[in-house]
């Protein structure tokens, strides 16, 4: 079974969020990088404790981005994983994100192509389901279990107010979010034999993107908390049925 | 024109449908078209009342297959559906299956996508749509470069109206691939509004000690008629569902009220909340972050403040 990981570089969850050049650049200044953590914890994880269960299994990670995604893939291959590609298009679009790896995954002709639930940059949640249709494959969203039996998957994914069980086949496309796997942090053995790990770099070939961002905003200041008396709840609910009108 | 899909589960219209269509009709009025929803499957609901919501039509893909969602097949219909009715809007909620299936149909109607859209586009020169990134961080104005486009909108960012009209109801013809996904068992939660749909919502956080201590929580919720939530510690260790567990790393939310819980406030926990409307802090720490983000805060112990809190509740609602 081959499995494609798709990895995307993103801030660092604590990052400040500011943004330069007349607010149409985030400000990487001082920005650490993080692998998403939902390609991470759950989709990366996922597929190393498949191949844990069934060593024959090939692992491949996937990411788009310039030279600086480097280091991110490099410690995503100190978790596990056999190999990785990066295709070197710089991009915020979606689409061309999609179309990059939909060629790269009809190259590999991959059983499972697992992507984190969203990226907690452009929260798009969008890679996963571009990809069923780039190559009309099933794509199941959301999931929080995942069981391989041969050719068959039991997948179950998040519903509003619940969850839902189904079956399918090979291949498929999965959005990974908690649940699927436990977080892991990379041993030293993983590290060193990441160094050597194949690290491919395809040249971009998808370059129309279909949308441009043209500024950005931070939300406006909280105008200040009102303190209410811990003795005077009465007050609490007066505020917040008169003044908030939310109950 | 601008199509609306219509999300369902158990054969019933979802929530974030609602206000879709009332985005979806804004929007149509401010390019001068007409709003028109599309139906897969069969609902229980009536639907010339989608009206209501400002769809002058709906279309209904008359398809058993249809009530069970499957990414890759509902794509296909919904794309089949914008061609044939000639959409140049494709409008979406932005919960779990229009997330599942918006970018599939943006693929292979050629079509500029932006998901979680919180704003009407601005459509006087060229076509930009503001959405939130950095999990609620920020906000981000796209352009959509082509000529068809699909938006997907996130929820409680634009509410539902409701008006007069009713919608005249069609059949549409579209072949249904066949889907290959069995499902086999669906768990819902009894009785509770998803989390994603709340719009009252009470939260806890590792202060409260111990699965334990929930009961005053529940009494909370329970008086206001609300849905439970929590930080990620709290899930993490099973005191509470890993379902309820709101943040950058689990489900962002904005509901109308948050009441949090002895929650401290962590960036990573404000990014899932901070588009709520009202934002109730209780902490025994006068210096726990969270007050920062709060329009009322209580300083004080929650073992104390929050029974108070559910007795005046219920007291206001008339003494019960
Ligand atoms: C990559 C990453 C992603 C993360 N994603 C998320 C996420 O999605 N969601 C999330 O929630 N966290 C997330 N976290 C964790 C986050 O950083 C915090 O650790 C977490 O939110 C803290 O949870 P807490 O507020 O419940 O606990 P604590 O930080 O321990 O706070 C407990 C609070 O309770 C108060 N308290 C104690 N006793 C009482 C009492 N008797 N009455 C009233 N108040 C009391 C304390 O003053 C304190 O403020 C993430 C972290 C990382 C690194």
């Amino acid at each position: 079974m081959k499995i494609l990981v798709c990895i995307s570089k993103t801030p660092d969850t604590t990052a400040k969020i500011a943004f330069i050049e007349g607010n149409t650049k985030f400000d990487e200044n001082g920005v650490q990088w993080i692998i998403n953590p939902y390609d991470e914890w759950y989709a990366l994880v996922k597929a190393i404790e498949l191949k844990e269960k069934d060593p024959s299994v090939i692992i491949h990670l996937v990411t788009v981005g310039g030279a600086d995604t480097e280091p991110i893939i490099r410690k995503a291959l100190a978790l596990g994983g056999d190999e990785a590609i990066r295709v070197n298009n710089i991009t915020n679009d979606s689409l061309v994100v999609a179309q990059e790896i939909a060629a790269i995954a009809k190259e590999g002709a991959y059983d499972l192509i697992f992507t984190g639930k969203e990226t907690i940059d452009y929260n798009s949640a969008s890679v996963g389901s571009m990809l069923c249709a780039l190559l009309d494959q099933n794509f199941i969203s959301a999931a929080v279990k995942l069981d391989v039996n041969g050719n068959a998957i039991t997948v179950t994914r998040e519903i509003e107010g619940g969850e839902e069980t189904s079956t399918s086949n090979l291949p498929a496309i999965i959005s990974c979010q908690k649940g699927m796997a436990e977080q892991r942090i990379p041993n030293m053995r993983g590290i060193m034999a990441a160094r050597t790990k194949p690290l491919k770099v395809v040249e971009a070939s998808i370059l129309n993107a279909t949308t441009t961002v043209k500024s950005f905003d931070l939300p406006p200041a909280k105008s200040g908390v009102k303190l209410v008396d811990p003795a005077n709840m009465d007050e609490l609910v007066r505020l917040l049925k008169e003044e908030a009108k939310v109950i | 024109m601008v199509l609306i899909y219509i999300d369902q589960a158990d054969q019933e219209i979802k929530k974030a449908s609602y206000e879709a269509i009332s985005y979806g009709a804004a929007l149509a009025k401010q390019l001068d078209t007409t709003a028109e929803a599309l139906v897969l499957g069969n609902v229980k609901e009536d639907l010339t009342t989608l009206g209501k919501y400002g769809a002058s039509k709906v279309h209904q893909i008359n398809n058993t297959t249809l009530n069970n969602f499957d990414a890759r097949v509902g794509s296909t219909v919904v794309a089949e559906a914008a061609k044939t009715l000639g959409a140049t809007v494709v409008v979406f909620a932005h919960n779990i299956n229009g997330r599942a299936i918006a970018p599939a149909v943006a693929v292979k109607l050629n079509a500029g996508i932006v998901t979680g859209a919180c704003a009407l586009p601005k459509t006087d020169a060229g076509f930009v749509v503001t959405k939130t990134v950095f999990s609620g961080k920020a906000f981000a104005s796209i352009q959509i470069e082509t000529p068809v486009k699909v938006i997907s909108i996130n929820q409680n960012s634009f509410g539902t109206v409701l008006g007069e009209g009713t919608a005249t109801v069609s059949t549409l013809d579209i072949t249904v691939p066949t889907s290959t996904i069995t499902i086999s068992s669906i768990d819902k939660i009894q009785g509770e509004v998803p989390l994603t749909e709340a719009s009252l919502v009470v939260s806890g956080g590792r202060g409260l000690k111990g699965p334990e201590n929930w009961g005053i929580l529940l009494d909370l919720a329970k008086a206001l008629g609300a849905s439970t939530a929590c930080s990620r510690p709290v899930s993490d260790s099973d005191w509470r569902p890993h379902h309820e567990h709101v943040g950058q790393t689990g489900i962002q939310i904005a509901p109308n009220l948050y009441i949090a819980i002895g929650i401290s406030g962590a960036i990573q926990h404000l990014a899932g909340v901070n588009r709520s409307k009202t934002i109730v802090v209780i902490n025994k720490d006068p210096e726990a972050p969270f007050f920062k983000a709060a329009d009322y805060g209580v300083v004080g112990d929650a073992f104390e403040v929050v029974p108070a809190l559910t007795a005046a509740i219920l007291k206001s609602k008339g003494g019960a």
